[in-house]
């Protein structure tokens, strides 16, 4: 135990009061692959129009990228997107997750250009952005940074793995050290060894950052209402405890209603 | 000697704070944190061994007594003698050798209230707990049980485990005090049950507590709310003591009686005695970031800057919303507003006036991007949508030319016009008044101006404003002087004659006045002596040898 810490509170961490019950609505998403359905919120069309497919020029390719790309044309790498939809539904699936057990995500992104939609969509989801200058000891050095009990981010999201000089993020590192799950789009010049969930995909045309920001964004509302929603059956179940029994489990609910 | 010792030290609570002091002294090693933390907390409690009579006085066997050291080391000197060791008896029971039992009742109590543990009858002892482990570095031995027949009122009458603890604390120092490192023995007092004992290697770097990494003082709300409740008893007592009534009792009357009780010569008004309102003396901080859950209130909160980049988001929000309608009015083929929003009465807000807005610290680099994205927004054509967000960030700058109100001519009882002026020069300080049709006659202290200023020269520079003005025979004057000399008098008469002549004259020739320096103050004076020289610029007489 680091000895700076003695006598520091702990962090919080949100208790489930709910018992038996709670078990289950922990535990029952993780039964399914694809419990909260992500896989269709995006088709291979709506890649290739958003020009996901895109790689930069064969000369700035990163040798790690290799397996994702499908081929070059005319000097230009095109990404594979059939293992893009794979990696995106894993990825999808996993902030899903994340979101449902009310974890901490933390949009990262260094391109100035997609700055404000990054923050945008973190505060549209009620969750967190960092579109900025990233100082050395916020992870690593947080209880000194942030003070004593702060709650670090439970998931952290690259909408763009490098920052300004064109070098892997440096949070990408230190998540690893902080044993911090990351969720990351690489492009081909980017470096895909230390990110959880890479997504291989362009990250550079506008189309295709409100993609992803649309779809992370669309994930993490979805499985937080779920999560409200069943809160609030599990709530409301206490009244009716005789005859229910122990906690059924339910139907995945129908997403169908919902649009793209 | 041990009668000399006891007739020094007195039963009072501050024989426990001599402890370090003897222990410090007369080990080589400096006294750890520790040590002096344990000596504070009155509370110390021990299990004395299983002899130990009650009342809790400390004992010695007479063998112990008679093996005593003399109370000071030999590299001391007489002050050694002086010095109220607190625990002779501890001294000589240290020093006898053989075989000694391990230590199995210390408690070491840092920081914490220690146990409320019962004395331990006669006859019982303790069991050795299973855990014990010696290193070769922990050579804790424990000092012999201290035996004895008689009630010693020593110094340390009212903790007599005190001495047991405190040999074990000598011994610890020696085992291993030259490295720095301190050995601690933590017990994990788990009340009167068997006791275990864990020993826990650190050094006292780790203790230190990082100041820099602390940040600015941080004044919790219950803090800041007793302090304003002082404030307000305070107040009343003062209103009390200067016989007013304390409900009406303004900010201004406390600043006067504050003045009044402690009246300081301190030139800087920021160092005199102040009472104010803890708002205004507490600087604004941040409450805590973050919910019970442990989530940010923030989006932006792990940035580190959450105010500055939210506000940065927030403009550049702005500048999309006037793009966009820009391009709306564009698309509409209508001509983007031209209307521009005077900045010539207005200055961007400062760096500490942002500061205090955001209470968050900015470098340079941050505030200077902020300012150039504003001047960006008002600088696009349809800026003056988003004028009510801009308008927050700058301040109107108060008019600083001020015109000078020339008087109008008075008259007096005759009807003749005059006017007067005032002047100064050096610390002469003159009042003239300059009356309409004259002769050119001049009354200085009610004394002819030919025998007030006998030199030409002097006479001139009352001349001149007339002469600038060509009325040299066309006005009487009369002036009082008073200060200075016979040259700066002249020079104030001038100046305020020249006063006085603007009422007389058009205002392009008040201007000719002004640009000849007619109307200027002679700001010149006296430069003072200084320290090492002969005069304000004159140094001594530089000697080669």
């Amino acid at each position: 135990m680091n000895p700076a810490l003695l006598g520091v509170p702990a962090p919080a961490v949100p208790s489930t009061k709910l018992g038996a019950a709670g078990d289950g609505l922990l535990s029952e998403p993780l039964g399914h692959p694809d419990f909260f359905n992500v896989k269709e919120l995006f088709s291979m069309k709506d890649l290739f129009s958003a020009r996901v497919h895109l790689g930069h020029k064969k000369g700035c390719r990163h040798r790690f990228m290799e397996p994702y790309i499908f081929g070059c044309r005319l000097d230009q790498d095109i990404i594979d997107l059939d293992q893009t939809m794979d990696h995106l539904q894993l990825a999808l699936n996993f902030t899903a997750h994340i979101a449902y057990r009310k974890g901490i995500i933390l949009f990262v992104s260094r391109n100035r250009q997609f700055c404000h939609l990054v923050e945008s969509t973190a505060r549209e989801c009620g969750e967190y952005a960092h579109t900025r200058y990233w100082q050395g000891g916020l992870l690593t050095n947080a209880h000194i940074q942030f003070g004593a009990g702060v709650r670090l981010p439970d998931l952290i999201i690259f909408l763009s793995s490098l920052n300004n000089v064109f070098e892997p993020h440096v949070a990408i590192r230190d998540a690893a050290k902080m044993n911090i799950p990351t969720v990351g789009v690489v492009d081909t010049n980017c470096n895909p060894c230390l990110i959880t969930y890479p997504i291989p995909g362009n990250d550079d045309s506008p189309t295709a950052m409100e993609l992803y920001c649309k779809l992370f964004k669309m994930t993490i509302i979805r499985a937080k209402d779920y999560r409200k929603q069943r809160e609030g059956a599990v709530q409301g179940r206490p009244v009716h405890h005789g005859d229910a029994g122990p906690l059924e489990v339910e139907h995945p609910p129908q997403w169908a209603d919902e649009k793209k | 000697m041990c009668r000399r010792v006891l007739s020094k030290c007195s039963l009072n609570t501050s024989r426990l704070g001599a402890v370090p002091t003897a222990l410090g002294s007369l080990s080589r090693c400096p006294t750890p944190l520790w040590v002096q933390t344990l000596s504070l907390t009155p509370s110390l409690t021990l299990p004395c061994p299983s002899s130990m009579p009650s009342p809790r006085v400390l004992s010695l066997s007479p063998e112990s007594r008679a093996q005593r050291l003399p109370l000071r080391s030999p590299r001391e000197g007489a002050a050694g003698r002086h010095d109220a060791s607190p625990q002779p008896a501890l001294l000589g029971a240290e020093q006898t050798q053989g075989p000694q039992p391990p230590l199995q009742h210390l408690h070491l109590h840092l920081h914490l209230p220690p146990p409320a543990l019962p004395m331990p009858g006669a006859g019982q002892r303790h069991p050795r707990p299973p855990s014990w482990r010696r290193s070769a570095q922990a050579r804790l031995r424990l000092c012999p049980p201290i035996v004895g027949t008689e009630a010693f009122p020593g110094p340390c009458c009212a903790e007599p485990g005190a001495a047991v603890m405190a040999a074990a604390l000598r011994r610890l120092l020696r085992a291993g005090g030259r490295r720095g490192a301190a050995l601690v023995a933590a017990a994990a007092a788990c009340g009167p049950g068997p006791q275990t004992l864990r020993l826990i290697y650190t050094t006292t770097a780790a203790w230190k507590k990082n100041v820099a990494a602390s940040g600015p003082e941080k004044y919790t709300e219950a803090f800041i709310k007793k302090q304003i409740e002082e404030f307000n008893l305070g107040k009343r007592h003062l209103a009390n003591m200067m016989g007013e009534d304390p409900e009406t009792f303004t900010q201004e009357d406390i600043d006067r009686a504050i003045a009044y009780l402690f009246p300081s010569g301190l030139f800087d008004k920021r160092a005199r005695p102040m009472m104010k309102h803890p708002t205004e003396i507490f600087p604004e901080q941040r409450k805590i970031q973050w919910g019970e859950d442990g989530r940010p209130f923030h989006f932006l909160f792990y940035t580190g800057k959450q105010s500055y980049y939210s506000l940065m988001h927030d403009t550049y929000e702005k500048l999309l919303n006037v793009q966009k309608h820009q391009d709306q009015l564009a698309a509409q083929d209508l001509p983007p507003q031209k209307e521009k929003k005077n900045l010539v009465g207005s200055r961007w807000l400062t760096k500490t006036e942002l500061e205090e807005m955001l209470l968050e610290k900015l470098s340079d680099d941050d505030y200077s991007r902020f300012i150039q994205l504003l001047q960006k927004l008002v600088m696009m054509p349809c800026g003056n949508i988003e004028e009510n967000y801009i308008k927050k960030f700058s301040r109107e700058i108060s008019a600083q030319l001020q015109k000078v109100v020339i008087e109008p001519l008075k008259y007096d009882e005759q009807g003749v016009a005059f006017s007067t002026g005032e002047g100064r020069r050096k610390t002469s300080r003159a009042t003239v008044a300059v009356y309409d049709n004259g002769t050119g006659k001049i009354t200085v202290n009610g004394i002819d101006v030919l025998h007030y200023f006998p030199v030409l020269q002097d006479r001139e520079q009352l001349l001149f404003p007339f002469q600038f003005l060509d009325r040299v025979g066309k006005h009487d004057m009369v002036c009082t002087v008073s200060g200075g000399g016979r040259s700066s008098q002249a020079g104030a008469i001038r100046l305020a004659s020249a006063k006085a002549l603007r009422s007389f004259v058009t205002e392009k020739e008040v201007e000719f006045m002004r640009q000849a320096g007619l109307l200027t103050v002679d700001p010149r004076v006296k430069e003072r002596k200084k320290p090492g020289q002969e005069g304000a610029r004159r140094k001594f007489t530089w000697k080669k040898r």
